[in-house]
């Protein structure tokens, strides 16, 4: 058995991080960007966590608790775009969210 | 005075009878027209008469001339006018009607109201079968009235209404036929060539008044004679000749004459009155009246004396061969209008003018015979068809050979003083030159004399050329026409009388009643030896008695020649008789019966109506080449500046468009624009685009951070 260190809670959040990033940049529908965003940011709590438990103090999981209720309110924000969008444009297709363009 | 003093009544009588026949003359019956008409003239002679005796009392010889002005219409006097003259003084000048009675104008004035009367009397037969009676006689007296307002003028205004007048009055008359074209021709040719002279007379006059500061005859001859100007004075030489033109026109001289032969258009009277006797004589008149100023010019007065003997010797000469009885009375008018001109050029002015006189009686006697002559020939003019007339038509055969033995020149008749007076004079005049014009005037006499009598033999000694009809209806002319023709041939045979000359021992009354007007004391000042003897009017006598006799001798072998071969080519002229001269020199005789082609040269030259190919002849014709060279040449000039101004302009307007508005405007524009492609790229408008470009920054800073 290899003993679990901090590295392999880092690399495992780094790679939700990617994940969530790839998400963000290549999907269609604006609801998965929303929910890729959330990943991202649960990647960094975690990292957090993780370091917090390296430390032996309470920093990281205190931050990581301010992260989660910006999460909450950006995700009620976002989704309250993403409604008012809808109900203009009828589509939540990202490709076509395009009007401040040049 | 009571005369005298109403002086400006005389013109008045006949414009009366003028306007009388305008309004009503329509209406108006024959025997009413003539008594107004020829009752005008008749008044106004004896009103003249009268005028003339007073006038002599008044003078008493001394020939002080008797001037009234009825209204000044500009002058000084009333503050209208302020005139400086050439030479800085100021002067009153005028222009007024106002009337100068002297020497010379009371003869004018006796015989142009006298024989004007015994035409107006004779137009009464003549012209009783014609249409247009009341116009005839209202056209006569309208003349009357301008003639005698040219003759009684007192300055050259008021001559230049009248002289106007006559012409109008000649223009007229000429074309009373006017359904003839011939005729209105005509009246045209005679009212434009006299014009040309006009404006000579009225550049002259103004000459005189610019120079000498008044328009009056008293004036200028009193200022002329003051002793101021020098002989040769280059102005006065300049008015002067400006005068003689306006003399030329009025009075057909060289080359100013053409309008006189076509003038027999009109009717016979007219002919007599107008272009024998008065109008014609209007151009000598002014020249003598500014004598004062001629004899200052010695340049102009040769160029009188020259013109003058021309003309006699030219005129004579295309009347040896015309065919027509009133054209080679109208070319021997021109020719004794020319001579004098010539006796006023050479400085015998009173010659000049008696000759005037005597002229006006045997001219008119000629004319108004000849209308008999036509009026028993039922209109027939061409001598070719005459012949035989003498016994048919017997007084008017008489008066016509008083006439003609009178301007032949032949003692006691009129014309031989008068003309041998000239011929005399002109020997006289110092400087060889002068006996060549005397013998062009001897020349001219002979030629006188030969077509004269060539007239009579043909139109009354010849075997008869008549037609059948024209011969049963000759007879004798009434006693309206006989009777002036009569006493016309008295005057022939009398008037010479008047001026008996010194050598035959008599007195010269004529020239000397005339001799204040051409004052003999004109005094100048010397210049390069001149004496003032010189510039007097007359040649002083250095002449002997017998030199006189001689040539007196010689002109009367002239007109005796005249008389011979006269006769003896004519006397038998039959049917078809032949022109001597046709026979022995056709080629002259071409050349004298087309009048030297001195009309054809004038249609040529003046008239624009000839073309070579496209191009016009003459003066028009050098009108329109230089027109037609301002329009191509010239105008080609201002053409091409434009043509060069609108290519610049195109060139200017390609730079502007491309260079300056291309690279200028447009070029920072499309710069900006390129520029601002990649600057969209920043504003897409999608989010996931943005998101890679921050991730994108992200990573390049962690590997920059990370190699560090």
């Amino acid at each position: 058995m290899v003993p679990i260190t901090t590295l392999h809670y880092l690399v495992v959040a780094a790679a939700l991080f990617v994940l969530g990033v790839i998400g963000v940049l290549t999907r269609r529908n604006v609801v998965i960007v929303l929910m890729s965003i959330e990943l991202i940011l649960n990647a960094v709590n975690l990292n957090l966590v993780a370091f917090s438990h390296m430390w032996g103090n309470l920093h990281g999981q205190m931050f990581a608790i301010f992260i989660v209720v910006d999460a909450a309110a950006e995700a009620a924000a976002g989704l309250g775009i993403l409604i008012a969008f809808f109900r203009n444009k009828e589509t939540i297709n990202v490709d076509e969210i395009d009007l401040l363009k040049w | 005075m009571l005369f005298l003093d109403h002086i400006w009544l005389i013109p008045l009588f006949p414009a009366f009878g003028a306007a009388l026949m305008f309004f009503f003359g329509r209406r108006l019956q024959k025997a009413t027209v003539n008594a107004v008409c020829v009752g005008a003239v008749v008044i106004a002679f004896l009103f003249a008469c009268f005028t003339v005796v007073e006038y002599t009392r008044y003078a008493h010889g001394t020939g002080h001339p008797f001037e009234k002005i009825v209204y000044t219409w500009l002058g000084t006097g009333d503050g209208h006018l302020d005139f400086t003259r050439r030479d800085g003084t100021p002067a009153p000048i005028h222009v007024d009607a106002g009337f100068l009675l002297d020497p010379l104008s009371s003869i004018w004035l006796l015989f142009v109201t006298g024989v004007g009367m015994l035409i107006h009397i004779y137009s009464t037969g003549y012209m009783a079968h014609e249409g247009g009676y009341y116009r005839f006689f209202g056209y006569l007296n309208l003349f009357m009235f301008s003639m005698l307002t040219l003759i009684l003028a007192n300055n050259y205004m008021l001559l230049f209404v009248g002289w106007e007048g006559v012409g109008l009055c000649s223009y007229l008359l000429i074309g009373f036929y006017f359904h003839r074209k011939s005729a209105s021709t005509a009246a045209n040719k005679a009212f434009i060539v006299n014009r040309i002279g006009d404006a000579g007379f009225i550049l002259g006059a103004l000459t005189l008044s610019w120079y000498l500061g008044s328009f009056r005859f008293t004036d200028i001859n009193a200022l002329v004679r003051s002793g101021h100007f020098m002989i040769g004075d280059p102005v006065l030489s300049i008015a002067a000749l400006l005068l003689f033109v306006g003399a030329c026109g009025k009075s057909a001289q060289l080359p100013l004459y053409v309008w006189l032969p076509d003038a027999m258009e009109g009717p016979t009277p007219v002919s007599a009155l107008i272009h024998a006797a008065t109008m014609v004589t209007a151009g000598v008149y002014m020249v003598a009246r500014s004598n004062a100023v001629f004899v200052l010019a010695p340049t102009a007065m040769k160029t009188v004396a020259i013109v003058g003997a021309l003309t006699a010797v030219f005129a004579a000469s295309i009347g040896l061969v015309q065919n027509d009885i009133k054209r080679v009375l109208a070319y021997s008018t021109v020719s004794q209008l020319g001579y004098m001109f010539l006796a006023l050029g050479v400085g015998a002015f009173a010659a000049g003018v008696f000759h005037v006189f005597t002229h006006a009686f045997f001219k008119a006697l000629l004319f108004l015979g000849s209308g008999s002559v036509i009026h028993a020939m039922s209109g027939e003019q061409d001598m070719r068809n005459m012949g035989d007339l003498r016994s048919r038509i017997p007084t008017t055969h008489w008066t016509m050979w008083v006439a003609t033995l009178a301007i032949a020149g032949i003692f006691p008749f009129a014309g031989f003083f008068s003309k041998d007076e000239i011929l005399w004079q002109t020997w006289a005049s110092e400087g060889g030159a002068y006996r060549i014009l005397w013998f062009v005037g001897y020349g001219t006499a002979l030629m006188t004399a030969f077509y004269m009598f060539r007239l009579m033999y043909l139109t009354f000694y010849s075997p008869s050329r008549m037609s059948h009809e024209a011969e049963h209806h000759v007879h004798e002319s009434p006693k309206s026409m006989t009777v002036p023709l009569v006493i016309l041939a008295i005057c022939s045979i009398g008037a010479g009388w008047l001026s008996w000359p010194h050598s035959l021992g008599g007195s010269a009354r004529f020239e000397k009643f005339l001799e204040p007007v051409f004052a003999r004391e004109a005094v100048v000042l010397v210049e390069e030896g001149k004496s003032a003897q010189l510039a007097a009017g007359e040649k002083e006598a250095e002449h002997t008695d017998s030199t006189e006799y001689l040539l007196m001798f010689l002109s009367l072998l002239a007109a005796g020649a005249g008389f011979a071969m006269a006769r003896g080519y004519y006397l038998n002229a039959g049917k078809d008789f032949v022109e001597p001269i046709a026979a022995k020199a056709p080629p002259l005789y071409t050349v004298l019966s087309n009048k030297w082609f001195v009309d054809e040269g004038y249609d040529y030259v003046f008239t624009g109506r000839r073309k070579l190919g496209k191009v016009r002849l003459g003066v028009m014709g050098a009108g329109e080449a230089s027109s037609w060279f301002d329009a191509q040449v010239i105008d080609a000039v201002v053409n091409d500046a434009g043509w060069v101004t609108r290519i610049v302009a195109r060139v200017s307007s390609w730079s502007d468009k491309w260079i300056v508005d291309g690279v200028g405007v447009n070029g920072p524009a499309i710069v900006a624009r390129l520029l601002s492609y990649p600057a969209r790229l920043l504003e897409w408008g999608l989010v996931q685009w943005y998101a890679l470009v921050m991730i994108a920054g992200l990573l390049g800073f962690g590997v920059y951070y990370v190699w560090k």
